[in-house]
């Protein structure tokens, strides 16, 4: 119990982000060669279906503080009950997701128990019994191993979709452990007004492929031609700090030091040359295809395939030939 | 209203970094530096609170003599105070010290409303200074911050638009709140020639350890809880394949080889 590997499982208002359970595989892992077990914890209202789901992606007992008090997603609330959880049980390593819900959490709950934490980690390994998370510094150009002697729980961010998703078996089940843990309305500081759906249908962070666009797109109608591509992929629309800044596409789109960091398993960068602010955001893809027009552009130096050329002719060749093959 | 705002001296972000390995600390003074782009944002955002609410900006930054050039900067921007908070117990801070530092800071300059931050550093990138300052000083964490709606000084109130996954939050808080604020929240300006020679003159004042009554064993180096054990380089992506031929031609092989991946469905 001692040093179990704890996961906390994101959600917001019941809905389950497609892969809040994605931290239950390397979890396992972990908690194999600790030799102990990888449990979730689930904050917030009515979480009970969310709690089961946790075993089907491999949790061996799911601990839940409910309350009305955590309705929605109220970062402070949340913070205070993962706290109350982490200093109660005192697992090994408590890992989060490096999204902004993650992050709020683990940050606050770690000053909390006052200690530092590993953000953003990219790896995650047990050495002798020892947890070396990894993570990159300076636009990716260096990769720095850090180990968390003093603190326990270690706590961790992990970036999305560093590890593969655990297989999902419907058939596993388990302990649900019920905290009483509440917070009273008049110790919070902040309350949540409303929340505006973003109008972007697929979030950049959690997306398996990703088109971007870059300054060599030329104006904002380039765009749609890279929107055809990504709905005809499925994939999430990504762009350049330089096309941000021309105001073609929103801040949210951006990938970058300055924007978002994303792992998806397909990155076709159109008219991007790859500056190194850019290529931060984006070189752990597992898959990048680069189309540019000048064949000295940086990103072909990064590029799984490139395509010297113009997007303008190239993409709508791609879609033509995609639909015939896919046959959409 | 009185509003602080943390700045950061970063390396250019074109610069080459250099560590020192054997420590784990960046050589920091061998590398050009400027204000950390995020806390650009915090900046202009404390200015702007400033025209509409009245009152004074203090800038504080935690590091060496080189981070004088941020504050300068900061000056020249016309804030109204500065102080720099360096000690040589502060070096190797991990993310909980910095904010234990910046936050006895915070403490000692007294009755903020606001804090503004940047959202992250571009060199760290941890991301959790704001929220780890919250924490300590038990003030509202906005974090993510796109738009200050409202401020109602006299009822110590402020309200927030916080980018977070799938949408925006409407946040109300008490002040004090701390706020990190992201790209796009506002277009910094830049100091003008008269500011910036009003502040080369100035001389800047330092807080130590025992100003901000610090426990040395509790930040930098000995009080960090992280260790950094090994920097590497991660290995080049390897070298990509140019298709070259006719565009037909091309545009088959690469839908053929995504296709192959078994992603797009």
């Amino acid at each position: 119990m001692a040093n179990d590997v704890w996961v906390y499982i994101e959600h917001k208002d019941g809905g389950i982000a497609p892969l809040s359970f994605e931290l239950l595989g390397i979890g396992k892992t972990m908690a194999n060669d600790l030799g102990s077990n990888v449990c979730a914890f689930v904050i917030g209202e009515n979480v009970g279906d969310i709690a089961k789901e946790a075993f089907f992606y491999g949790a061996s007992k799911v601990f839940v503080v409910e309350g009305e008090v955590f309705k929605g997603f109220r970062s402070e609330a949340y913070a205070k009950a993962t706290t109350f959880l982490l200093d109660k049980y005192k697992p090994e390593v408590a890992l989060f997701r490096a999204t902004t819900q993650g992050t709020d959490v683990a940050a606050a709950s770690a000053a909390q128990l006052g200690f530092g934490l590993c953000t953003d980690s990219i790896d995650l390994k047990v050495d002798g019994g020892q947890i070396k998370m990894t993570r990159a510094a300076f636009g990716g150009n260096y990769s720095v191993t850090v180990v968390n002697e003093k603190a326990k729980p270690q706590i961790v961010t992990v970036r999305p979709k560093a590890f593969a998703m655990p297989e999902k078996d419907t058939s596993k089940s388990g302990e649900v452990v019920k905290e009483s843990f509440s917070v009273a309305e008049g110790d919070l500081n902040t309350k949540v007004l409303e929340f505006i759906k973003s109008a972007v249908a697929i979030n950049l962070v959690e997306a398996d492929i990703i088109v971007s666009g870059g300054r060599g797109l030329g104006s904002e109608d380039g765009f749609k031609i890279i929107k055809e591509l990504a709905d005809m992929l499925g994939a999430a629309v990504g762009a350049s700090r330089a096309a941000v800044d021309s105001g073609w596409i929103s801040q949210e789109q951006q990938v970058g030091q300055t924007g978002k960091t994303v792992k998806p398993k397909i990155y076709i960068a159109c008219g991007i040359s790859g500056a190194i602010q850019h290529l931060a955001g984006m070189r752990t893809a597992d898959c990048i295809v680069a189309i540019n027009k000048d064949p000295e552009a940086p990103i072909f130096k990064n590029a799984t395939y490139g395509i010297v050329g113009d997007y303008k002719q190239v993409v709508p060749k791609l879609v033509e030939k995609f639909k015939i093959k896919l046959n959409k | 209203m009185k509003i602080v705002v943390c700045i950061k001296q970063v390396p250019d972000t074109e610069a080459e970094i250099k560590w020192d390995i054997p420590k784990g600390v960046l050589k920091r003074d061998s590398i050009d530096t400027i204000t950390n782009p995020f806390d650009e944002f915090a900046l202009e955002e404390a200015l702007l609170t400033r025209e509409n609410h009245d009152g004074d900006i203090v800038a504080i930054s935690m590091g060496p003599e080189k981070a004088n050039d941020v504050l300068r900067n900061a000056l020249a921007l016309t804030v109204n105070e500065v102080y720099r908070l360096t000690d040589d117990a502060f070096a190797g801070s991990d993310t909980f010290g910095t904010a234990s530092v910046l936050a006895a800071g915070i403490k000692k300059i007294g009755d903020a409303d606001i804090i503004f931050c940047g959202k992250q550093s571009t060199d760290g990138s941890t991301g959790v200074v704001g929220a780890e300052i919250a924490s300590i000083l038990g003030y509202s964490p906005l974090t993510y911050v796109s738009k200050i709606r409202q401020i109602d000084a006299a009822n110590k109130k402020i309200i927030v638009e916080r980018v977070i996954e799938g949408g925006t939050e409407v946040v109300e808080a008490k002040l004090p709140a701390i706020v990190s604020v992201i790209k796009g929240i506002n277009e910094p300006r830049l100091p003008n020639l008269m500011g910036i020679r009003k502040a080369a003159k100035v001389a800047i004042p330092e807080w130590n350890a025992g100003d901000l009554g610090v426990d040395k064993g509790k930040v930098g180096t000995a009080g960090s809880s992280t260790k950094v054990v090994e920097i590497a380089v991660p290995p080049p992506r390897g070298a990509g394949e140019i298709l070259k031929g006719e565009i037909e031609d091309v545009a088959n092989i690469v839908t053929d080889k995504l296709i192959d991946m078994k992603v797009i469905k």
